[in-house]
């Protein structure tokens, strides 16, 4: 039992913690964020002439590592509030691709994804599936060897930044059925894709994704036809643990600036941080982030076990660290008062970022009935 | 990064698995409300893990540890926790024994630890006042020195167990005029059976006498019973509380006691169906198991530290606050769940001397005073606001 990081596992974090550092503070995330393309290609091409796009690939597929620097990656992530796609593009599709893509796949896709050439986003949920996986209204039908999608994804993050589409789509079976689920790989540019881009409320850019007789060829599918679910879920597994990761990272942020805000802030001539009632909220915050660190490890840690035990601790992992934080960014915005409020602190789009990955990949109360459907035996 | 233990670990946990096992006395009651074990039961194991060289764990391996590593030290909580046994009381072993061999003397370390390893030798602690709580620096017991003796005066409240204890540790001001009120107490151990001393129990809220006032008149104690240096024993009074915060988050008790509450919600029914199936009441056992895990894990990353050679430090409040509130849920979800027999107060029943009880599940008997009972954890070992108090000092240099 340990802990600690290897020599390699350091490397990965202090480059990415450079960078981010260096080339992402505050004011230039709010310039990307307003900026035309809402991210930064050029960064992007950085990360991956860094290596940092191979991080969570095997070394048969030109990578070094695994869930544990897709965790590291993240957490840096969180705390610079960075909004390129590594999750959709790197952990999703890339998670899909290096588990149930044959060697032809991997190789094409899996060696774009870390090239950079290729950024993937995921589109797996819908308008009227929530967080059920299966839920599905998109259809591919077999036509000859080709398949032909119809459908309408929602919420695509990264889509409006990406070249290709991981696709859930029913090929057989009733709209929630287990079986007939069936993922694919779509070229952006496929006759009959078209996106509706938009921003979201924390600072990210996402499409609506329509198909519309869109023709794939056999080789699109990404394993069996109609046995999609395992693997959707296990990537929507390691995507939650990583954005787990990514909150623990912003957490760690947000409890930083109010504790520095409170120090420095003055009301009844002394600063507001001496007051017994805003410390024991802090002490509160940093319990909850402490517990919240512990969760992200726990997640990580348990990706590769069975599927019963991975579902459990993910989803313990994604209760306890949804609710640690809204309670963390709800009390940095309170402790912060009217400033807290403006636009101008970073403190609000760090509230606004977890307030949004509470959601993502299942709320709080997804989870704890997956959790009590694996565990009230 | 990595939960596994090692094969040395695993046999490790064979091996103590097996001792427990093999010599763990089947006759000792296993109820969570202490006084209705007999100080005989109460000791029992304590006794044979003394023969055995395993009473004392976390001492120094000179003073009798077992020179185990901190994960040992877990495994060995777990393993007894799986036997839910009456593991060794912490007045001696955790709270005097540590500031014993850290402060004391030679004779004094000769004198006391082998009884406190042993099981032999009970101690409670006088600590608390009336009028010093959480303020524990403004106690006003005094110790004034006469020739070789020092003349204790005053009134401790809250001493567990002291209707048993043999020795006791206190805290006396022994100095009036001390600058700050920390800087003139000492740290004074003193014979239960001194004249002078009256010990009397206070019935708590679950029907129970756990603890107790003690009275000091013209108590006559040794000079040479003075632990470390005269006016200096408020630091180790601070050293003792940080060794009492750590294990005191009782994870593995509380797995155990969570698959005691399902055990229980499996048995009890809610419109036809086991309550477990019930969604408001799962949802309760799912996020205590959740808060669980969470604390499970930041303890390991403790130990882990500790391993590394970091000593019990300000982490330890965190282990204590949520380690606490986690039992206390425990408690009441326990009471929520057996539904009306939490009513009955199983006192009132006429010990016939059979173990059954005359009406309700078994497990029912003793939800509601258990959890009486365990708001003390909040409020013992420094209350869960000093806690904060702590936190705030010591991790976010307020």
């Amino acid at each position: 039992m340990d802990f600690d990081f290897t020599d390699e596992q350091n490397m990965v974090r202090d480059g990415i913690s450079r960078l981010i550092r260096e080339q992402y503070d505050f004011d230039t995330r709010r310039k990307v964020v307003a900026s035309e393309s809402g991210w930064r290609p050029e960064l992007w091409a950085q990360l991956a002439e860094l290596g940092m796009l191979a991080a969570p690939f095997s070394e048969e597929d030109g990578g070094f590592g695994g869930a544990t620097e897709a965790m590291i990656i993240m957490e840096e992530f969180g705390k610079g509030l960075a909004v390129e796609p590594f999750i959709p593009s790197v952990v999703c599709a890339g998670g899909a691709l290096k588990h149930g893509g044959n060697d032809a796949q991997r190789e094409e896709y899996i060696g774009g994804i870390i090239s950079g050439e290729m950024v993937f986003a995921f589109a797996y949920a819908e308008p009227r599936g929530r967080y059920d996986l299966a839920n599905l209204e998109t259809t591919a039908k077999a036509d000859g060897g080709d398949y032909v999608i119809n459908g309408h994804k929602a919420v695509v993050i990264g889509a409006p930044w990406a070249t290709h589409l991981v696709v859930t789509a029913r090929t057989s079976g009733g709209q929630t059925d287990k079986d007939g689920v069936s993922v694919f790989i779509v070229d952006k540019a496929a006759q009959g894709v078209s996106t509706r881009d938009y921003a979201t409320v924390d600072g990210r850019r996402a499409s609506e994704v329509y198909f519309e007789n869109v023709k794939v060829s056999g080789d699109a599918l990404i394993g069996d036809a109609g046995n999609g679910l395992p693997l959707i879920e296990k990537v929507v597994d390691e995507a939650t643990a990583a954005v787990c990761a990514e909150a623990v990272g912003a957490m760690k942020v947000t409890n930083e600036t109010t504790l520095d805000y409170s120090r420095q802030r003055k009301q009844f001539g002394t600063p507001i941080g001496s007051f017994q009632v805003l410390q024991h909220r802090m002490a509160d915050m940093l319990m909850e982030y402490e517990q919240s660190v512990s969760m992200c490890y726990l997640a990580t840690i348990k990706l590769d076990e069975d599927d019963a035990t991975r579902k459990k601790n993910v989803s313990a992992a994604k209760v306890r660290i949804g609710q640690a934080g809204r309670f963390i960014g709800q009390s940095a915005i309170q402790t912060h008062g009217g400033m807290g409020m403006t636009d101008e602190l970073a403190v609000g789009s760090y509230f606004k970022r977890l307030s949004i990955i509470e959601g993502e990949f299942g709320s709080v109360d997804h989870h704890m009935r997956r959790h009590i459907a694996l565990t009230a035996a | 990064m990595n939960l596994e233990f090692t094969e040395e670990e695993k046999a490790f946990r064979a091996e103590v698995r097996e001792f427990i096992e093999n010599n763990y006395p089947e006759n000792i009651g296993t109820r969570g409300v202490q006084d209705d074990l007999s100080p005989e039961d109460m000791l029992a194991w304590h006794k044979i893990l003394g023969k055995k060289g395993w009473s004392t764990p976390a001492w120094p391996k000179e003073y009798g540890g077992t020179d185990w590593t901190p994960t040992q030290r877990y495994i060995w909580s777990e393993e007894n926790a799986r036997k839910n046994t009456v593991m060794p009381l912490p007045f001696g072993v955790a709270m005097v024994a540590p500031v014993i061999y850290t402060f004391g003397n030679e004779e004094q370390k000769a004198q006391h630890l082998p009884g406190i390893r042993s099981g032999e030798v009970w101690w409670c602690q006088g600590y608390s006042e009336p009028g010093a709580g959480s303020d524990l620096a403004s106690l006003k017991t005094t110790a004034v020195r006469d020739g070789d003796d020092y003349i204790l005066n005053g009134q401790k409240t809250w001493t567990t167990l002291a209707q048993h204890a043999d020795w006791g540790f206190f805290l006396c001001r022994t100095d009036q005029d001390a600058p700050k009120p920390q800087m003139g107490i000492s740290f004074i151990l003193v014979d239960m059976k001194t004249p002078g001393i009256e010990v009397r129990p206070i019935k708590l809220i679950d029907g129970g006498y756990e603890v107790n006032e003690v009275w000091l008149t013209d108590v006559r104690v040794p000079a040479t019973n003075l632990i470390g240096e005269e006016n200096k024993g408020w630091t180790y009074a601070k050293f003792l509380l940080a060794h009492e915060r750590s294990g005191i988050a009782g994870v593995a008790r509380s797995k155990r006691g969570v698959e005691q509450l399902k055990e229980i919600a499996a048995a009890e029914m809610l419109d036809g169906k086991p309550l477990l199936e019930d969604m408001g009441f799962a949802q309760k056992i799912s996020q205590l198991e959740i808060d669980l895990s969470a604390l499970e894990i930041t303890e390991l990353r403790t130990l882990a530290g500790e391993q590394a050679g970091k000593g019990p430090g300000p982490e330890s409040s965190l282990l204590k606050v949520k380690g606490t509130e986690i039992q206390q849920r425990l408690t009441e979800l326990t009471l929520e769940a057996v539904g009306h027999y939490g009513a009955p107060d199983f006192r009132s029943f006429p010990d016939d001397g059979s173990n059954d009880f005359p009406i309700g599940p078994d497990y029912a008997h003793h939800a509601a005073p258990t959890y009486f009972n365990m708001r003390k954890t909040s409020i013992y070992g420094g209350s869960n606001e000093i806690q904060r108090n702590i936190i705030t000092k010591m991790i976010l240099g307020l």
